[in-house]
């Protein structure tokens, strides 16, 4: 799957937990998905889960520690399918 | 420091006249005949009763097949809730709570505070439940039983904690006082409404949202259905089962919903020119202590009423001034009990007992909700003077009968001057809330 693929399929799922006054539009790869977008850190728990029914991949504790932004997700998945 | 004796005395009438009047502004309802308060107005005056089978029950093999809960439609839902919160959302307690609790902020014309403003220092909310959110306790359990602790994901907290439904409003509103969740069984409702009206007469809040609701279905009325109190003859004819104060009244009917009271300082309300429903003159919460007949089920008589004897020593009226009765009234065994302990409380018999009725004929025992749906029924009784009809009340009880004039326990509509209603709750565990309401002109 292309970074770009990944991205289109991300892109629903993060939209779901924007707050009501940020709007799609300023999702970018590389902004911060709590400090910048205001995403509640408790539903980052919820994306994760959201990301692994969508790419039928499993996220470590580590993986988790690890994602902060869109890329962050992206290179996860990644490496997540690449072992597969 | 030497005190002299004097002192406390003085310290008590500084509190007596410090202590603020409080009315009602705002009301909320979801009952299982009528949400919204003009559609339930309407339900208790035509005594239309909310009470359905519900084939789920049957195939579980229950001996009650029949229930009352409300109906709400999914565009309903989403004029309360955003998407968001609608993920993976599992609750109709907390469903019910934040309908009628944001109904009755609304209709007290009290907004909500912006996401960047200060938190509403003066306004609190206490809202009580029986159980919190069954349901979703149960797909918890049952992915944590699978070894999926995980997939829990971050709803299962905020759902299922017993503060929930006071947790959702106070977030939609951004209550910045007391914001917390009372527990007393069947009596959590009124207890919930002696709580805020304490925390506005002292002087601790200018606003108290306060209220109670209760989830229904299965898991909620299996513990029940097994403790042989629900009516089993009935599941052909479920609007007939609900038989308060009648001879052949033969267990509660359970129910679910939620109901909300926005109380207020009277200076507040009046400053706001708010359209005052009803003062609250004071209340009482007490306990039998399980002691003499009192049990984890049974009320303990005396505590009955010292909490009704109580509540008028508190709101200052004497039991000649009471018009009407909100009664508790189940449609048990326990029916007679309890009127004999309101005429003892009152001191009033025959035709000069209150007028008196239950709403759980129409809606049956909404147990942790039944008591503020109750109590908005009473403010809507008061508020616009009439008696709502007691159903399935064909033949009073024999021994309620002694006590009670059969003209006071109406089985019509009556319209009637109420200035001064008494409202009182019973629950598991032997506790009782009394609430008193005087009319407003």
């Amino acid at each position: 799957m292309t970074t770009e693929q990944i991205y289109a399929k991300l892109l629903p799922i993060v939209k779901t937990y924007l707050p009501e006054d940020v709007s799609e539009k300023d999702i970018t790869p590389e902004k911060d998905l709590t400090g910048e977008l205001n995403i509640n850190s408790a539903h980052l728990v919820d994306v994760v889960l959201d990301v692994e029914d969508e790419f039928n991949v499993e996220f470590a504790n580590a993986d988790m520690e690890n994602l902060r932004t869109m890329n962050d997700a992206i290179d996860i998945i990644k490496q997540k399918l690449n072992t597969k | 420091m030497k005190l002299s004796v004097k002192e406390p005395l003085a310290e008590c009438l500084k509190f007596q006249k410090m202590k603020n009047r409080v009315v009602v502004t705002g009301l909320g309802v979801v009952a299982p005949n009528g949400v919204g308060v003009s559609e339930f107005t309407k339900a208790i005056q035509s005594g239309t009763s909310g009470i359905t089978f519900h084939p789920k029950l049957k195939e579980l093999g229950f001996s009650c097949q029949i229930g009352g809960v409300p109906t709400i439609s999914e565009k309903k839902i989403k004029e309360y809730f955003t998407d968001l919160q609608l993920k993976n959302f599992n609750s109709d307690n907390i469903l019910y709570g934040v309908i009628a609790g944001m109904d009755a902020l609304k209709d007290s014309g009290i907004q909500s505070a912006g996401k960047d403003e200060e938190p509403l220092w003066d306004l609190g909310v206490i809202f009580g439940s029986g159980n919190s959110s069954v349901e979703k306790f149960r797909e918890s359990f049952n992915k944590i039983d699978e070894g999926k602790v995980r997939r829990l994901g971050s709803t299962s907290v905020a759902q299922t904690m017993a503060s929930s439904v006071s947790a959702y409003l106070g977030g939609m509103i951004g209550a910045g006082n007391r914001v917390t969740g009372n527990a007393s069984a069947c009596a959590t409702g009124t207890e919930a409404i002696v709580m805020g009206y304490e925390q506005i007469a002292s002087g601790k809040a200018k606003h108290m949202l306060c209220g109670s609701s209760n989830d229904g279905g299965p898991y909620v009325w299996g513990g029940f259905d097994a403790m042989r109190i629900l009516p089993h003859q009935y599941n052909d004819n479920p609007t007939a089962a609900s038989r308060p104060l009648s001879l052949d009244a033969s267990g509660f009917v359970p129910g679910c919903g939620a109901g909300a009271l926005l109380l207020e300082s009277l200076e507040s309300a009046q400053k706001r020119g708010a359209t005052i429903y009803a003062e609250i003159l004071g209340g009482s919460v007490n306990s039998g202590g399980q002691r003499g007949e009192g049990s984890m089920t049974a009320p303990n008589s005396i505590a009955v009423q010292r909490c009704i004897s109580e509540s008028l020593k508190e709101a200052g009226v004497e039991a000649s001034e009471i018009d009407y009765i909100n009664g508790h009234l189940t449609a048990t065994v326990k029916d007679p009990l309890e009127i004999q302990n309101w005429s003892q409380a009152l001191g009033r018999k025959g035709a000069d007992f209150p007028y008196i009725n239950s709403l759980k004929g129409m809606t049956g025992h909404c147990l942790a909700a039944s008591g503020s749906i109750e109590a908005v029924s009473t403010i809507l009784q008061l508020q616009q003077g009439f008696v709502f009809p007691n159903i399935n009340c064909e033949t009073i009880h024999p021994e309620i009968e002694k006590l009670v004039a059969s003209e006071r326990i109406s089985k019509k509509l009556k319209k009637a001057t109420i200035e001064t209603a008494i409202k009182a709750s019973f629950g598991f565990g032997d506790v009782n809330a009394c609430v008193i309401f005087k009319r407003k002109k």
